[in-house]
């Protein structure tokens, strides 16, 4: 076990410098490590009032109503996790990684820990990340919360978590990424590994609300096994200077299922560049792939990737870009990969401007031109998530509708 | 309450309107037959103020103002509203949010409107995405009794709807007229239309929809120029008889 560790540890050291495939090359120089440690919390109550506001923006209920356990890290603490139903585990990785000797066996399984820097960092810097289980079997009444906040200024957070849902488990999770209301600067690179076992199936959906100024590197991947689903959300409609992922999942196991729904704002000053990718492993598996994204101003680059391994196995891919400056940029990249005869895959991407037919339309029902766009917009963001229990399908609905974009 | 004088319309550098007069009194309904590309189309376009159709000379008066240059939504707030032959669709918007959004914070009892027009399952769908011809004939009216509008512009509201729901098209079409047809029979016509304020202009291409809605006037469209001002069945047996072209020729 010791020596798998260290082999890790030396991959990451070699790996400390490498770039990453896609994005701008960050210098990690650039951002400052040492951050004040938080001090536990019995609740979320005690934080300030613009940084909770801040939080419901991601889905994170401060109050923690309706959910099945929480945690919280700030900077570099874990400040807080509780559960509230049986059979669920909700940590921090670094407290897991000493509890269990078998998790070794999980961490950098799903995503290479030489990747690039940025993973490269996370096991050099070990600053926790969150560890959450269910058990063989248990259903979560509600969703998980976890959130990853940074308070310092400047600062790099790196975390990395591990999911597993365990066979026949249910388990649903709202990830909410956010800087306080301070913050105008700094780098969150959040190593998230997800396994879902045999007849489990997992929704994890990600909200992002960082500053301006900050740079955003995630590295995830998934792997499912036989009759497992896991559906993927994630939403970012606020500022970030650079933000890059290309979450992967495996379909190792036959029936297995991936859905990935991406919706994205770029406003101007943000640079995206977000893609899924799934590999078709087993008979019977599926994907889909559905990203809308928007900008207002800023560049978008919106990937998408389905290897197509084994026959009987399908995958389709969506992305709808809509552009509602002058300035701005989608660039969607759609790519299909089938490696055998009797894989099904196919995509579908537009990218345009609201058609002024759909205004005029509108507006001949009385809605004035601004409000006609703003309820094209909502429908355009307004994607159906399928298999989504409704109290996640709302949380997500006001979200979008908070972050309101005009 | 309409008043149109000598308006020419082009759309692109085409000319789809030469020659249009037209006055429509509150609580009248006009009926517009044409050939097809005769510009019926782009009358309504052009009334509703759809920014591809150019007004090239002429005015058009609503309730004593001029509006030739006003905004679509300035015209649909003012009382105007259409039902449309092709409407785009808006992914993602449902049916029930658009009715909803057409009320324009009146209260309006959706669900029951929904019902009068055999709706209520389409409510939760994207908006027009893949409806039939004669469900988004039923959408556009549902929009419009939500809208209730004085002045109704309705495009082809009988094509591509079976024989069975074009009564019921029929029906909801008096009742956004302000018609009801034959109950009254102690008023005489002229009485029963001076208590109406809603007024309507009625695209048919067969003449089905006037077996249900009793018009008042029938006018032909004809290459761009209005003709042929008279009584709607009289009007519509002429063009079956003789055809537009000679019929055009008869009535000048
Ligand atoms: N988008 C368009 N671009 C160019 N020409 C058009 C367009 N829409 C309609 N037209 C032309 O304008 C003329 C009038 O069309 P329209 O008003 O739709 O006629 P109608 O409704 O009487 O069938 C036709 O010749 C038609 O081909
Ligand atoms: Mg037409």
């Amino acid at each position: 076990m010791k020596g798998a560790r260290e082999n890790k540890l030396q991959r990451a050291r070699d790996a400390a410098e490498k770039a990453a495939v896609f994005g701008e090359d960050l210098d990690l120089g650039q951002f400052i490590h040492e951050a004040p440690s938080h001090l536990n919390m019995k609740d979320l109550s005690s934080l300030s009032e613009p940084d909770k506001k801040e939080l419901l923006t991601v889905g994170v209920d401060t109050d923690i109503k309706e959910r099945s356990g929480s945690f919280m890290q700030i900077d570099h603490s874990v400040v807080h996790h509780d559960i509230f139903q049986d059979g669920l585990e909700v940590m921090s990785t670094s407290e897991a990684r000493e509890k269990y000797d078998w998790l070794e066996d999980y961490y950098w399984r799903a995503v290479a820990v030489d990747t690039d820097k940025y993973t490269a960092r996370a096991e050099l810097h070990q600053e926790h990340g969150y560890f959450i289980r269910a058990l063989p079997g248990v259903k979560t009444a509600f969703p998980l919360q976890a959130c990853l906040f940074t308070a310092r200024d400047g600062l790099a957070q790196e975390a990395h978590n591990i999911v597993i849902a365990e066979e026949g488990s249910e388990l649903h999770i709202i990830s909410g990424c956010a800087s306080s209301h301070k913050v105008k600067a700094g780098l969150h690179i959040g190593v998230s590994e997800f396994y879902v076992k045999k007849g489990a199936k997992l929704s994890f959906t990600m909200i992002h609300n960082w500053a301006e100024e900050f740079a955003v590197r995630p590295r995830s991947a998934t792997i499912v096994e036989e009759d497992g689903v896991f559906l993927s959300n994630y939403v970012c409609m606020k500022p970030v200077k650079t933000l890059q992922m290309y979450p992967t999942t495996f379909l190792s196991g036959a029936n297995a299922v991936a859905r990935y729904n991406t919706i994205l704002v770029a406003v101007p000053g943000s640079f995206m560049d977000v893609g899924s990718r799934v590999y078709l492993k087993a008979p019977g598996a599926r994907a889909e792939m559905i990203a809308r994204t928007i900008t207002t101003g800023g560049d978008v680059v919106n990937r998408g990737h389905i290897v197509g391994e084994v026959a009987d196995a399908k995958g389709h891919l969506e992305c709808h870009g809509l552009i509602l400056s002058e300035k701005g940029l989608i660039y969607a990249v759609p790519e299909l990969e089938g490696r055998v005869s009797g894989v099904e895959l196919s995509h579908e991407a537009a990218v345009g401007k609201i058609a002024q037919e759909e205004i005029e339309y509108m507006m001949s029902r009385g809605m004035s031109e601004s409000d006609a766009t703003a309820a094209i917009v909502r429908g355009f963001l307004n994607v159906d998530i399928m298999g989504l229990p409704a109290e996640l399908q709302r949380e997500i609905d006001k979200t979008v509708n908070m972050q309101g974009i005009f | 309450m309409l008043k149109i004088e000598n308006l020419k319309v082009s759309l692109g550098d085409r000319e789809v309107l030469k020659s249009v007069n037209l006055e429509i009194k509150p609580g009248e309904a006009h009926v517009l037959f044409g050939p097809n590309g005769s510009g019926k189309t782009s009358l309504l376009m052009t009334l509703m103020g759809f920014s591809n159709y150019r007004v090239t000379e002429g005015t058009i008066n609503f309730k004593d103002r001029d509006i030739t240059g006003m905004s679509i939504d300035e015209r649909a707030r003012l009382g105007i509203g259409m039902s449309f032959q092709r409407p785009p669709t808006i992914k993602g918007l449902k049916t029930r949010q658009m009715v909803a959004l057409c009320s324009a914070g009146k209260e309006i009892r959706l669900e029951e409107m929904a019902n009068r027009l055999n709706f209520e399952d389409f409510l939760d769908r994207d908006l027009n995405a893949g409806f039939s011809g004669g469900e988004i004939k039923r959408s556009e009216l549902l929009q419009l009794m939500a809208q209730n509008p004085d002045l109704i512009l309705l495009d082809e509201p009988e094509s591509g709807v079976d024989l069975e729901s074009i009564s019921l098209i029929g029906e909801v079409i008096n009742e956004l007229l302000e018609r009801k047809p034959g109950k009254d029979h102690a008023a005489s016509s002229r009485e029963r239309r001076s208590k109406r304020a809603k007024a309507g202009l009625l695209i048919t291409h067969t003449g089905y929809i006037l077996n249900y809605v009793d018009a008042d006037v029938g006018h032909v469209l004809y290459d761009g120029v209005l003709s042929c001002h008279g009584n709607p069945r009289e009007t519509l047996r002429c063009i079956q008889d003789m055809g537009y072209q000679e019929c055009m020729r008869c009535m000048v």
